[in-house]
């Protein structure tokens, strides 16, 4: 691990923003970068159909709303909406700040992961603290070391009333989960933040509805059609930086049940427990609570990808320990203004 | 060869799968029919399904008490569907194999949800419609060929499911293709297949098996693998240019000047630098300067790419607006006929309610008329006693809008013939539309 640089959240509600750096070094004026060949047949395959769709999301989202935001987590997921983003408005500047709701439990790694990657890109990133949640007594763990996934949730609707937003994009996917799987592409949320899965808006054709009320919001998932192994192939094609948690590193983990839990000072080896070191990638970054690694020895993308191929268990599956709750944990959490 | 072209090779050899094409389809069928069964089988069989997901399945089935897995899980993904057995709301699945990438769209065929399944429609290349070998083709049945139909799918596939419940008998599948081809007549497919099936026992799903050896055609999947995508065709086809405007950019970047660039994606047709173009609604005449992307210029680019195109002349282009080859243009009229999906509770206001169309990247007012007529879809009849249309019902109306809107008729362009409903006081997608015509004249608006 070689980046475990200091966090600096403390306090720090918003990051500073940065000046204006589109990924491609920009061409002297009156310069014409080169031309493209024009192929006899395009070359369309899914990951091209993706791209294009998801583009088509973010400039309606762009043209809808008064004051969008981009859920941004440091996680795979939004790093490729990030450049879907680019694709979208560059060279211009995204119409939308960032949004991280921080749990104060990320690994460290994703946090300096953050904090470079929105360095570079050139665009501002609000930062909301579940700690300050708790502080003001908006939420209340039940300990200090509980997963506060769920309490994002609170965080998230605080933010989104304090700060007038009216859609937030976000980067889910509908192969994710079961529930999941049932959602728009804008996808409705009531005055309460919920979402209600029995009475959504008809979906049709590519002709989003974004109107709603005050007091309401839209969450828009630009990445719903696609599944974890487009997500690494268009990370491949397109030579994104993810954080080196996903790739295979030595990591000490205590084995609970079907899953290995990662050591921190959140996860201790229970009496009885005894932990080792292994090597090991995670699959989705999320809540060091409850978010656990998979046995591994992918060190590049490449091989993810042929990991992933072949992969017989999901995502999500051996990863977190709150979906396993129950068989609707997810759904619950949804409809409690989840992401 | 360009370097990204080189680059993008590069990716393909070492990716070979991230370049299969895309098929979208929807599956429908009637309560009980064993679709989300079928689906659960689909995936099961094409190893799409990860042990923690059919760990789960034998969970949920065990704890019902039923010995065999129940594939429907899978699908029934909400607490309320899983609760009462019912698949609610559509769900989206996508699966792999090594020749083709899939979507697909469940939805449920119970009466009250019919509007999921114009939902899942509209974005299918090919509809899988279930069907009971038990009990024939219901009314239901008939209803969603018949949707598929209105919203433009044109290659159907009838899966007649559960043979293993009437002794995989060859006769009753013959019954129930002739007495469907009788009711397709009147429809617009331009391919049927029939594929005899047994979800709950695999046959002909993924697999032949050995039950059905009088079957000399596709298992379902071989037939989704080699159907055709129109989608695919988009680019090639000599469809004329369209390009609804999404979002105006400003900047040229640090150290350019700034120009405008209208941003959108190519909704059909194709485009190429120096191309002559009209904007629609101004109808101001022009030529295509550039076309950009964040990975470089085009000299040509094809529907569905999202682009960039930037103008010879510094005309007024708003969000809304439409970028068209100046050779093939569109209608452009504030008055045209259209068939309607009404989806919403509350049937149809002529009056008191306002509605708003939302047609490319515009929004615009919209007043619609009494109902020319209404389709009975199991009888294929024209009801033109109606005054209204409530859930469920597919009419023809004259729309009146607010501004005039570039259109072709839905059964020539897709994109630019269809249309959403909103409900101006609820904001909820009440209809789906698709432009068929021109009014035929201004009386129709009197009623």
């Amino acid at each position: 691990m070689n980046d475990n640089t200091a966090r600096k959240t403390q306090g720090v509600t918003e990051a500073v923003a940065v000046c204006d750096i589109s990924r491609r070094s920009q061409p002297a004026p009156g310069f014409r970068r080169k031309r493209l060949t024009a192929p006899d047949v395009f070359p369309w395959g899914t990951l091209e159909a993706l791209e294009s769709e998801a583009i088509h999301i973010l400039r309606e989202v762009a043209g809808e709303f008064q004051n969008p935001v981009l859920l941004f987590s440091g996680g795979k997921d939004s790093v490729v909406l990030t450049r879907l983003a680019e694709k979208a408005f560059r060279p211009g500047r995204f119409p939308f700040a960032l949004l991280h709701i921080d749990t104060g439990h990320n690994f460290p790694e994703v946090i300096a992961f953050r904090d470079r990657f929105v360095g570079t890109l050139g665009e501002r990133l609000v930062v909301r603290l579940v700690e300050d949640s708790i502080r003001e007594g908006r939420v209340v763990p039940k300990s200090p070391t509980e997963s506060r996934n769920a309490y994002q949730s609170v965080t998230l609707l605080d933010a989104i009333s304090e700060l007038g937003i009216d859609a937030c994009i976000g980067g889910a996917r509908r192969d994710e989960e079961k529930a999941r799987a049932k959602e728009r592409v804008f996808s409705f949320r009531d005055l309460f933040g919920e979402w209600d899965p029995r009475n959504q808006r008809p979906e049709l054709w590519n002709l989003y509805n974004a109107r709603v009320h005050d007091g309401q919001h839209m969450r828009v998932f630009p990445l719903s059609n696609w599944t974890e192994l487009d997500v690494w192939r268009y990370i491949a094609r397109e030579e994104l930086a993810v954080p080196s948690l996903y790739f295979a590193h030595e990591r000490e983990i205590v084995r609970r049940g079907t899953v290995l839990a990662p050591v921190s000072d959140l996860i201790r080896p229970a009496h009885g427990e005894a932990s080792e070191t292994l090597s090991v990638r995670f699959r989705t970054v999320g809540d060091m609570s409850c978010t656990c690694p998979v046995a591994s020895r992918a060190t590049t993308v490449g091989e993810i990808i042929a990991e992933t191929a072949v992969a017989r268990i999901s995502e999500r599956g051996a990863t977190r320990l709150d979906d396993q709750a129950s068989e609707a944990s997810m759904e619950l959490r949804k409809r409690e203004g989840y992401f | 060869m360009a370097a990204t072209e080189v680059l993008r090779k590069d990716f393909d050899d070492e990716f070979p799968a991230a370049s299969k094409d895309l098929l979208r389809f929807i599956t429908a069928g009637s309560v009980d029919d064993g679709k989300s069964t079928l689906i659960g089988r689909l995936l099961h069989d094409a190893k799409a399904l990860m042990e923690d997901q059919i760990e789960a399945l034998a969970r949920a089935s065990t704890r019902r008490g039923l010995e065999d897995l129940d594939l429907s899980y899978v699908t029934d993904g909400l607490q309320g569907e899983r609760e009462q057995g019912i698949t609610i709301d559509v769900a989206y699945r996508s699966f792999e194999t090594a020749r083709r990438r899939f979507i697909i769209a469940d939805t449920p065929g119970h009466e009250q949800y019919t509007r999921n399944m114009v939902t899942g429609a509209t974005n299918a290349d090919v509809a899988v419609i279930l069907v009971d070998a038990c009990k024939y083709w219901l009314p239901q049945s008939r209803r969603h060929a018949c949707v598929a139909d209105t919203v433009g799918i044109r290659h159907l596939i009838v899966a007649v499911n559960k043979m293993d419940m009437i002794g995989y008998c060859q006769d009753a599948f013959g019954h129930i293709r002739d007495e469907f081809l009788d009711f397709a007549a009147h429809l617009h497919f331009e391919r049927v297949e029939f594929i005899p099936i047994s979800a709950l026992k695999g046959d002909m799903v993924v697999e032949r098996g050995d039950n059905l050896p009088w079957y000399g055609g596709p298992t379902l999947l071989a037939a989704l693998e080699e159907a055709r995508i129109p989608g695919a065709a988009y680019g090639s086809d000599d469809a004329p240019l369209r390009f609804p405007v999404q979002w105006v950019s400003r900047g040229g970047g640090p150290g350019r000047a700034s120009r405008r660039g209208y941003m959108g994606r190519i909704v059909s047709g194709s485009v190429a630098a120096g191309d002559e173009v009209v904007v629609l609604p101004s109808g101001r005449v022009t030529h295509v300067e550039e076309i950009d992307t964040h990975d470089g210029v085009l000299a040509r680019a094809y529907a569905p790419q999202s682009v960039t195109l930037h103008l010879e002349d510094d005309v007024d282009v708003a969000r809304g607006d439409m970028i068209v080859a100046a050779a093939h243009r569109p209608a452009l009229a504030n008055v045209f006929e259209a068939t309607l999906c009404w989806l919403g509770s509350e049937p149809m206001s002529l009056r008191r309610r306002r509605y708003y169309i939302k047609h490319g990247a515009k929004t615009v007012a919209a007043v619609l008329s009494r109902p020319s007529h209404r389709l009975d879809i199991v009888t294929l009849a024209r009801d033109s006693r109606e005054a209204t249309l409530a859930m469920n019902d597919i009419g023809r109306v004259t729309v009146r809008v607010q501004e005039a809107l570039p259109w072709d008729p839905y059964a020539v362009n897709r994109a630019t013939g269809a249309f959403i409903v909103i409900d101006a006081l609820t904001h909820d997608t009440v209809a789906a539309g698709m432009i068929e015509g021109p009014a035929p004249d201004s009386e129709a608006l009197a009623s």
